[in-house]
């Protein structure tokens, strides 16, 4: 029973990862479904390792399953003494060197990947390159595009098919950058500035999250990597520096001045201001509130009312639980938000 | 005090229960401190066990909100805390208190009073970090305690962990010195370092890695208790400081600590498989030499768990290299055990199953390590699951199965009776099965996307089923440890006696006396004349081992409440600081007066006259003789 059982282990892995890599998850979060550059090499270097160590995996499963079956103790042997072997030479190097040429083997591109998709200086990489900063915050993402003075936060926009440079830090504490379906994670240190090169190969929305616990709330720190033609990405650049349009009906009008009077001392609406708070000049167009809440009217109520109650710890005041504002005004204020969009 | 007789192995019966108490906090003798270890280690084993069921309840459906936010990360934080410093680390030294000194023929350790000091400050410290619940919150900051996030934006949870593991860490290294002297100075005749059993060997590598990784851990905690107290600022990067810093720190200590585990659980599967193989260990030199090699690179490989800060390629491919190294003196263990079962005789009873279970097991989380080794891919596993999946495979997978193992194969050599059979092999059963339905899955979810310490996640990223299978395998783990308690207790009350050669296969010094132990362990000193001593005087047809003394009166330890106090004081002065972080500076004189008392109790310590007492010639006979 239990040499059957161990064959089942064995090759578990191995079918189990077939299957994932045949798609089993939502598309655009998986390490194993990459849809960009460097996510494809760190998958490469995944697959050559794991098919590397099956090796040693069945090798130890094979003797091991032997052994076990072979060596019972059996009825009627009690008295029985095995030999006492003290060792073999021929055997022990052989299990030395082996390890050492696989270990070799994998070492070499493992090196070689590792200087690669860390390149983000080179000017094959750099020329053409988009470069994004990025300030991680407990528990929100803002994204400056530094060489067109744009500042949003929560959805960045990239130009498929180019290289884009992310300069990461922290305004606070330590978090980290991750968007698995494009590539590997890189830490937001406060005070330091690390970098991440990544490259999207289609259109598409990819999400990303944070991956160093930074506090109440990092299990609810998302983020979009939105992924569009470089037509489409210039087009929004141009957009978000013209701003959104202004306001038409009564009640967004109303909410406008609201926001002026309660909210604008924390978030901007003009990309070019950076804020204590998410840059929300093109708040409707993005994918969540919040990074993780659907984009709705009424989340967006229920968020102003008492962001705390949604996301633990997050740093908004409680506008409607204190009485700053009633659910009409913040009813107001959300229909506002939800016309500041740059797209059409 | 010089009156305790060594026939009283059970004082409750005769005397009364604060006799019994009294007895207990005084001990200095190390099979009764390693009893200790033992139940200290279990009570916050348990407390760690249910914390991890929290954790799988509250991720077994998306979206849960039984336990979110900051609750979450208490439970998280604790729960690897708990599991490393509380309950692994004292189980490790309950093995090499009950064993170590009768594997090399020794009557006790070195310094029998530290002993019992390393133990006190051990649990007074975790019961410093646990009453955290009652007082305020427990830490929330991640075991690993990443500033600024610990150092400045969190509450009063993490004054706890610093100055609860500063008191533990204090006994820990103190316990690592003294075996490092026990091991080096207090061998019988004849047991020369080649000559060790192997869990000796890994018990004086391990205690090495202890000197050397623990100071890194003290000194860390300074740091952070003067940045989070007296608003130093170390680690606060807008005033000049360094978060990285704390993070090199760590885990300068952080990875030898993970080999400070695994090396006696190496040290256990080495002792159990050749008994019930009823062969001597394969390759003998090699496995000292890959021990030895393990506990030398343990030190060199620190950055791999930090390759996504940001220190460049160079950094990365160096320690990627060095970390890879690791596989091979790891990978002649495995083939060593392997081939040691290879010709011989296996018996499958609930020690050596947990033995080799730990080698498929370890195996599997040895070549995900090697994944992980490989800078650039790591940038997808880590902080994810497939990290939380490896290190589950090699510290419960590994650690835990050799502590099991361990506990079946000397629980008769501890308390002279065997742990039920059935019982324990349920045990294993249910063991294997809810550990690897736990933790298998646990990669695939990290490769999806799912990173660790998440409180969460949401529908239709296709994380459910993954989940569920996890949360399920939980459970199997807790049933397997309940039907182990009950096993202890059924076997407490009336279990099978054990004899001195207790599995009748034994093979090293210490099943060469009456189980349990009597008080001065040896009569006589043995005098040993090769690798597994009594092995080979059994099949020389011999019943005893060669004496290497004559019989006298032998000299013991007096008991002592000093540890006990030393280890109060010491909690008063934690404390004082806690309090000082939580209600001003005034708390500090606590923290005085407790760091006084320390200093009092030590000089009480160095003037007091203590001879110890002798037991005599005449009831060593008399003992003896009822052993037979």
């Amino acid at each position: 029973m239990k040499k059957n059982w161990q064959h089942v282990l064995r090759f578990l892995p191995l079918i189990t990862l077939l299957a994932l890599l045949s798609g089993c998850g939502k598309d655009g979060v998986s390490a194993l479904e990459p849809f960009g550059e460097i996510a494809r090499e760190q998958a490469k270097l995944m697959i050559i390792s794991f098919s590397i160590m099956i090796i040693v995996v069945l090798v130890v499963g094979i003797i091991f399953t032997y052994v076990l079956v072979k060596f019972r103790k059996r009825k009627g042997q009690e008295e029985y003494i095995p030999r006492q072997v003290e060792g073999s030479a021929v055997l022990e190097i052989i299990w030395t060197v082996i390890p050492i040429i696989l270990l070799a083997i994998l070492a070499v591109p493992t090196v070689a990947k590792t200087f690669s998709t860390s390149d983000t200086t080179s000017k094959s990489v750099t020329k053409d390159a988009v470069v994004i900063n990025v300030t991680a915050n407990q528990f929100w993402w803002e994204f400056e595009y530094p060489d067109d003075k744009v500042v949003t936060a929560e959805d960045a926009v990239i130009p498929t098919g180019r290289n884009v440079i992310f300069n990461i830090t922290s305004k606070d504490v330590t978090h980290s950058f991750w968007v698995p379906a494009l590539g590997g994670k890189v830490d937001a240190n406060p005070g330091q500035t690390t970098k991440l090169r990544l490259k999207a190969d289609e259109n598409g929305t990819y999400s990303g999250r944070c991956a160093e616990l930074c506090g109440a709330s990092h299990a609810l720190m998302y983020f979009n990597v939105k992924a569009v033609s470089n037509d489409d990405y210039k087009a929004w650049i141009n957009a978000m520096k013209d701003g959104a349009s202004e306001p038409t009906t009564a009640s967004a009008k109303e909410g406008q001045a609201l926001f002026k009077n309660n909210c604008m001392s924390c978030h901007a609406v003009d990309s070019k201001d950076a804020g204590i708070a998410p840059n929300l000049e093109n708040f409707a167009d993005r994918k969540n509130i919040a990074g993780f809440l659907d984009h709705n009217k009424e989340n967006l109520e229920k968020w102003i009312w008492d962001p705390q109650a949604e996301k633990p710890g997050a740093l908004m005041p409680k506008r409607g639980v204190n009485n700053n504002l009633t659910k009409d005004q913040i009813k107001q204020i959300a229909d506002y938000l939800f016309t500041l969009s740059v797209e059409d | 005090m010089t009156t305790i007789s060594p026939h009283v192995h059970s004082p409750r019966q005769k005397q009364g229960f604060l006799a019994w108490l009294w007895m207990w906090l005084t001990t200095l003798d190390h099979k009764k401190v390693g009893i200790l270890y033992l139940c200290g280690g279990g009570f916050f084993f348990l407390i760690g066990g249910i914390e991890a069921i929290l954790i799988r309840i509250q991720l077994a459906v998306p979206e849960n909100t039984f336990l979110v936010g900051s609750a979450y990360n208490q439970v998280l934080t604790m729960h690897g805390t708990t599991m490393i410093f509380l309950a692994a680390m004292p189980m490790i030294f309950a093995l090499m208190n009950a064993v170590v000194p009768l594997q090399i023929g020794a009557r006790d350790v070195a310094f029998p009073f530290l002993n019992s000091l390393g133990f006190w400050l051990f649990f007074l410290g975790g019961l410093i970090l646990n009453v955290s619940w009652f007082l305020g919150g427990a830490p929330d900051g991640g075991w690993t305690a990443y500033t600024p996030l610990s150092s400045e934006y969190l509450g009063s949870g993490m004054d706890f962990y610093i100055l609860g593991l500063q008191v533990a860490g204090a006994g820990t290294l103190m316990g690592g010195i003294n075996f490092l002297v026990t091991i080096i100075n207090m061998r019988a005749p004849g047991m020369t370092f080649m000559r060790m059993p192997l869990f000796t060997w890994t018990a004086l590598v391990t205690s090495a890695l202890i000197l050397f990784a623990f100071p890194a851990l003290t000194v860390g905690l300074f740091f952070e208790l003067f940045d989070k107290i007296f608003g130093a600022n170390f680690f606060n990067a807008t005033n000049g400081g360094n978060s990285v810093i704390w993070e090199h720190i760590f885990w300068i200590f952080g990875h030898p600590e993970v080999y400070i585990l695994i090396l006696p659980a190496f040290g256990v599967i080495s002792e159990v498989i050749p008994t019930f193989a009823k062969k001597r260990l394969f390759g003998y030199s090699s496995m000292v030499f890959a021990t030895v090699l393990i506990g030398f690179l343990a030190f060199m490989v620190w950055v791999h768990h930090m390759f996504t800060v940001g220190l460049g390629p160079m950094a990365n491919s160096i320690f990627a290299i060095a970390t890879m190294a690791i596989a091979i003196p790891t990978g002649m263990k495995i083939f060593n055990w392997m081939f040691t079962m290879w010709g011989g005789q296996i018996h499958f009873n609930t020690a050596n199953l947990f033995a080799i279970g730990f080698i498929p097991t370890f195996v599997m989380g040895g070549v995900t390590g090697v994944m992980l080794a490989v800078p650039a891919a790591d940038f997808q596993y880590h902080d994810s699951y497939f990290v939380i999946a490896h290190f589950h495979y090699v510290i419960v997978g590994g650690v835990v199965f050799g502590l099991l193992s361990a506990i079946f194969y000397w629980w008769p050599k501890m308390f002279g009776k065997f742990l039920n059979e059935t019982l324990g092999k349920f045990t294993f059963w249910f063991f294997f099965f809810g550990f690897h339905f736990t933790f298998f899955p646990q990669h695939f979810l990290g490769l999806m996307g799912m990173p660790r310490r998440y409180f969460t996640y949401f529908k239709g990223e296709g994380l459910e089923a993954g989940n569920l299978i996890s949360s399920i395998g939980a459970s199997g783990m807790a049933i397997a440890t309940i039907l182990l308690v009950i096993n202890i207790v059924i076997t407490t009350a009336k279990g099978k006696k054990a004899k001195g050669d207790a599995w009748g296969l034994g093979r090293t010094l210490e099943w060469s006396i009456a189980s349990p132990a009597p008080e001065y362990n040896f009569a006589q000193t043995p005098l040993v004349k090769g690798i597994d001593p009594l092995w080979k005087a059994k099949m020389e047809g011999n019943k005893k081992l060669t004496p290497a003394e004559p019989l006298g009166d032998i000299h013991m330890p007096s008991p002592s409440i000093l540890p006990f106090l030393m280890s109060l004081s010491l909690t008063l002065a934690s404390f004082g600081f806690i309090y000082a972080d939580i209600n001003g500076m005034g708390a500090l004189v606590f923290a005085g007066i407790g760091i006084g008392l320390m200093f009092l109790l030590m000089l009480i310590h160095s003037l007091k006259d203590d001879h110890g007492f002798h037991i005599h010639k005449e009831e060593i006979i008399e003992t003896e003789k009822g052993a037979e």
